[in-house]
């Protein structure tokens, strides 16, 4: 044997050694189960074959944008009030679809200077642009408004991995879902119960304190908000329902409104903690720790309201509304009728942060273990069929050179599952279907190599002529038909998504390994045959 | 063995006989798509709700439709789903019903109309997660193990195995709560009991799609194919000149037409796996096809005084021994995924089935005639004489001799 070929039989020893470990990686036992469990640690399954629960969400980021003008129209009509500018309206004229605009209507022209500047001064994410008779558009610049989305989305992400980690789910995947505007992907393996998931995610736990206009009057239903007002809310007001979270019994005893106002004291971003506990009645309720610029705003605010009432607003509806007998500090209380599992979520969901803005979820998939483990067990079925049908074919139909492709073959299979376990990649019921296809794509290069080396040796060439004839004729042939697959596959990396992805990743790495097993590997196999050969002796073809 | 030695078969003489076939073929997909079954858009694209529901017994499709029709959930379609022992149906709700603002409310509708046996203040512990179960336990504390810290992973494992039992053990469905005692403690048990009863079915995969979503994924999946079929005529290009790539793109649209038109003719559904096996047959098809082009090219050099159509056909001749055995090979393999590989590969497998003798046959019948066809109708308008030209010098890209595979 020449040195040349004992090296690359070394080297081929050495890469089927280090894609093997990639496969089993160093098990802790060496007995079936500790191997079998080596193998899950370094080869993840896909959701559809674990069982598990995919959702797509998407981030409402007009609903950060919203708070975020809304706290701006309360700093100008400070300011102008301060500034003593004269002003007639202020409002959002179309809050759904631009909730970063704002229009203050009637200036007087002597006064545009000042107020241009409170603009720059005060809000300088904003800008100001004139329009007819007097008016004024207020809105957030392009970039300012495209970064507040933006880090709603971001988050957005981070409240739900605070909370999904709360309830111990193993492996989630929380990630920002590149594929739409303002969307996350949630991949929750072994949950097969989406509801209460869904629940706890999407609780916006969204808290405010807010002063409430009409003490602690509630009313029937809307109309009868507004006729005690004559028909109009006075300026910064609102119009809120009273529900409890979660439970539905408030809804089920009517309808309660409060007037408050749309600026609030405090917000849940002020919370340094919560935690549940009980009253003196033995009723659930949440304690809340406020942070220290919290307490100190909480303080100024309650100091000058006392006698006035407080409504604690969580996501918009009001839970309670109390009397401010004195100045509060940094300690508060919420109850509302709570179970004890609510008033334990609701102060875990606080604990995590809110959610800038609401969700609203776009997808959902569950698959059972039960179909998941089915799955597995056809998928690798096929596979092994699939692979004993190509291995025995080619054994029957080039003999001993079928004995080499068998080899390539194998060897091939081996580094794509030791790639899959070296990158993390993730092998899904499509992804086994790559597997597969792998096989029959790769098995196509020995074919092309060994139609060659036929036709060589039909043309009265020597065998290690042929061979090297053959290998060298079909190259570019090989390299033709995988670049054409590996376009595609990529492009369905690209654009794919779960499963999918996992089948374009499969195929390309079968196919960038099989350029390695089915010319390399093959032809070093070929060679050491050739080596051992006498003279004119034929060649197993 | 060897199965194809020296052929001659006249494959251009057969042209008309090939057209004849494709045209039937596409013409018949297109009128499905047109007038019959349009493009069966699975639940990916379509949106709309799915719920794979495994009974106990063997379920009657049309009494579980009029339950949910009971329900007031209009146009359910409940059909029977994999192999008939397995005693699965699929029921589906259009995306009128699936509304992004609460986006499992047809799924919980189905599920409540399913449970005819329901008990009042009980639920069904078919289709209760171990979550539920546990919270329960820790409720009610049958083992009377207190507050401690215990009670809890204690009851976490309970649960997961009375789940593990129901799932993996039986199937996914329970036929009573007596059951679980081989699974349980006879106190977990009778606690159970009161709390949960036994529906006849077990929910074993739920598939919701919004209309967003929907919309998003029928983009980029339209988005997708042109990128592929784009990647193939700029590569193609590249390599030969450009009416060969037309010729390869056109082949291999052709191949796509047949293939969709296959799932229309028998109203399967597209899904997203669907249209990944297409997106790999517009690969895969386009090997064969630069196998014989690589061939023409290279006799159109070495026999300069025969006519382009008998160049053709020598060069299919040729190469047809290759093209015949890898194809075969890798249908070898989709078969062993169609005929094994289960309920949720079925559309995909099927697409790659139909796709790879689909596209075999075209590289040989259809894209070679197109360019023979291109150089008559040039020669028609007295452009150029006897064999195209070629790009001289094979653009660097080429070894001086070229696969003669």
């Amino acid at each position: 044997m020449n040195k040349n070929l004992g090296w690359k039989l070394v080297a081929i020893v050495g890469i089927l050694l280090v894609f093997l470990a990639g496969i089993f990686g160093i098990p802790k036992e060496w007995s079936g189960k500790g191997i079998l469990a080596s193998i899950a640690d370094r080869i993840h399954l896909g959701l559809d074959l674990r069982g598990g629960t995919h959702l797509i969400l998407q981030v409402q980021v007009n609903d950060a944008v919203n708070v975020d003008s809304d706290n701006a129209i309360a700093r100008l009509k400070e300011d102008m009030r301060t500034r003593k500018i004269n002003y007639a309206e202020i409002a959002k004229p179309d809050p759904i679809n631009h909730p970063e605009a704002i229009v203050v209507k009637g200036i007087t022209p002597d006064q545009t200077s000042d107020f241009k500047s409170i603009v720059s001064d005060r809000l300088p994410e904003y800008g100001a642009t004139s329009g007819a008779e007097n008016s004024w558009t207020v809105a957030m610049k392009a970039q300012s408004l495209s970064d507040l989305k933006n880090r709603a989305v971001s988050q957005a992400i981070e409240t739900i991995r605070n909370r999904i980690d709360q309830l111990g789910v193993s492996e989630p995947v929380i990630q920002e879902h590149g594929l739409g505007q303002y969307q996350i992907l949630v991949q929750l393996p072994g949950v097969d119960d989406p509801a209460r998931v869904k629940e706890i995610m999407q609780s916006t736990a969204m808290l405010e304190i807010k002063q409430s206009l009409d003490g602690q009057t509630s009313y029937s239903s809307e109309q009868a908000a507004l006729q005690a007002h004559g028909g109009v809310l006075p300026p910064d007001a609102i119009l809120m329902p009273g529900k409890s979270i979660g439970s539905k019994r408030d809804t089920e005893s009517g309808e309660s409104w409060y007037i408050i106002t749309r600026a609030s004291a405090v917000t849940g971003r002020d919370l340094r903690t919560a935690e549940p506990g009980t009253d003196e009645n033995g009723q659930a309720d949440v304690r809340f720790i406020l942070t220290s610029e919290g307490g100190r705003k909480f303080r100024a605010f309650t100091s000058a309201h006392v006698g006035d009432s407080l409504a604690v607003v969580l996501d918009n509806k009001v839970q309670e509304v109390a009397v401010i007998k004195d100045t509060i500090g940094e300690n508060g209380v919420i109850s509302g009728r709570f179970t004890p599992q609510e008033t334990q979520d609701l102060s875990m969901t606080l604990r995590s942060g809110a959610l800038p803005a609401g969700i609203k979820y776009l997808e959902e998939r569950t698959v059972g273990p039960s179909l998941g483990a089915d799955s597995i067990r056809s998928g690798v079925q096929a596979a092994v069929y699939g692979m004993l049908a190509v291995l025995i074919f080619m054994l029957i139909y080039y003999r001993w050179a079928g004995v080499n492709a068998d080899i390539a073959l194998i060897l091939n299979l081996i580094i794509l599952l030791g790639f899959m376990g070296y990158f993390g990649a993730v092998l899904t019921l499509p992804g086994i279907a790559g597997v597969i296809l792998t096989v029959g794509m790769g098995v196509d290069s020995n074919v092309l190599i060994f139609e060659r080396i036929r036709e060589e040796l039909r043309n009265g060439k020597t065998p290690p002529s042929a061979v090297e004839q053959g290998f060298s004729h079909a190259w570019i042939t090989i390299v033709d038909t995988h670049v054409t697959t590996i376009v595609s596959a990529a492009i369905l990396f690209i654009f794919g998504t779960g499963p999918v992805k996992g089948f374009a990743t499969t195929l390309v790495f079968g196919l960038l390994a099989n350029l390695f097993t089915a010319v390399f590997v093959s032809r070093v196999i070929f060679d050491w045959v050739l080596s051992r050969k006498q003279r004119g002796e034929a060649l197993s073809i | 063995m060897e199965f194809f030695r020296n052929t001659n078969i006249d494959f251009l003489g057969k042209k008309w006989y090939f057209l004849t076939f494709s045209l039937i073929f596409s013409v018949a997909g297109l009128l499905s798509m047109a007038f019959w079954h349009g493009i069966p858009l699975g639940v990916d694209f379509r949106g709309g709700t799915l719920v794979y529901v495994k009974y106990a017994h063997t379920p009657d499709p049309s009494a579980i439709h009029n339950e949910i029709e009971r329900a007031g959930l209009k146009n359910a379609r409940v059909q029977r789903y994999g192999a008939p022992g397995n005693n699965e149906v699929l029921i589906g709700l259009d995306i009128q019903e699936t509304s992004e603002q609460d986006l499992s409310n047809g799924k919980d509708q189905i599920k409540q109309a399913l449970e005819s046996n329901a008990v009042a203040g009980k639920q069904d512990l078919n289709n209760t997660s171990s979550l539920a179960i546990k919270n329960y336990l820790l409720e009610k504390d049958p083992l009377q193990l207190g507050s401690g810290t215990e009670a809890n992973p204690r009851y976490t494992a309970i649960a997961q195995a009375i789940v593990d039992y129901r799932d993996k053990t039986k199937g996914g469905v329970l036929g009573s709560i007596e059951e679980l005692k081989t699974a349980a403690d006879p106190a977990v048990v009778t606690s159970l009991s009161d709390n949960f009863f036994v529906s006849d079915f077990g929910i074993r995969n739920v598939e919701i799609v919004g209309p967003q979503v929907g919309q998003q994924l029928r983009k980029q999946a339209i988005l997708a194919t042109l990128y592929s079929l784009g990647g193939m005529l700029i590569y193609l290009g590249f390599r030969f000149e450009w009416i060969y790539g037309v010729a390869a793109v056109l082949t291999v649209f052709h191949d796509t037409l047949i293939t969709v038109g296959a799932f229309s003719l028998l109203n399967w559904e597209i899904s997203l796996t669907v249209i990944a096996a297409i997106l790999t047959l517009i690969g895969y098809s386009n090997n064969d096809t630069i196998v014989v082009f690589d061939r023409i090219r290279e006799n159109i050099k070495l026999l300069r005084r025969d006519r382009l159509a008998d160049i053709v056909n020598k060069s299919i001749n040729q190469t047809l021994s290759r093209t015949i055995l890898t194809a075969g090979l890798t249908f070898l393999t989709v078969l062993a995924l169609f005929l094994f590989g289960g309920e949720v590969l079925r559309g995909f497998s099927f697409a790659l089935v139909v796709g790879i003798l689909i596209g075999t046959y075209s590289s040989i019948a259809i894209a070679a005639p197109i360019l023979v066809a291109y150089q008559e109708w040039r020669g028609e308008k007295g452009k150029t004489p006897i064999a195209m030209p070629l790009r001289s010098g094979n653009g660097g890209t080429q070894p001086k001799e070229k696969a003669k595979v």
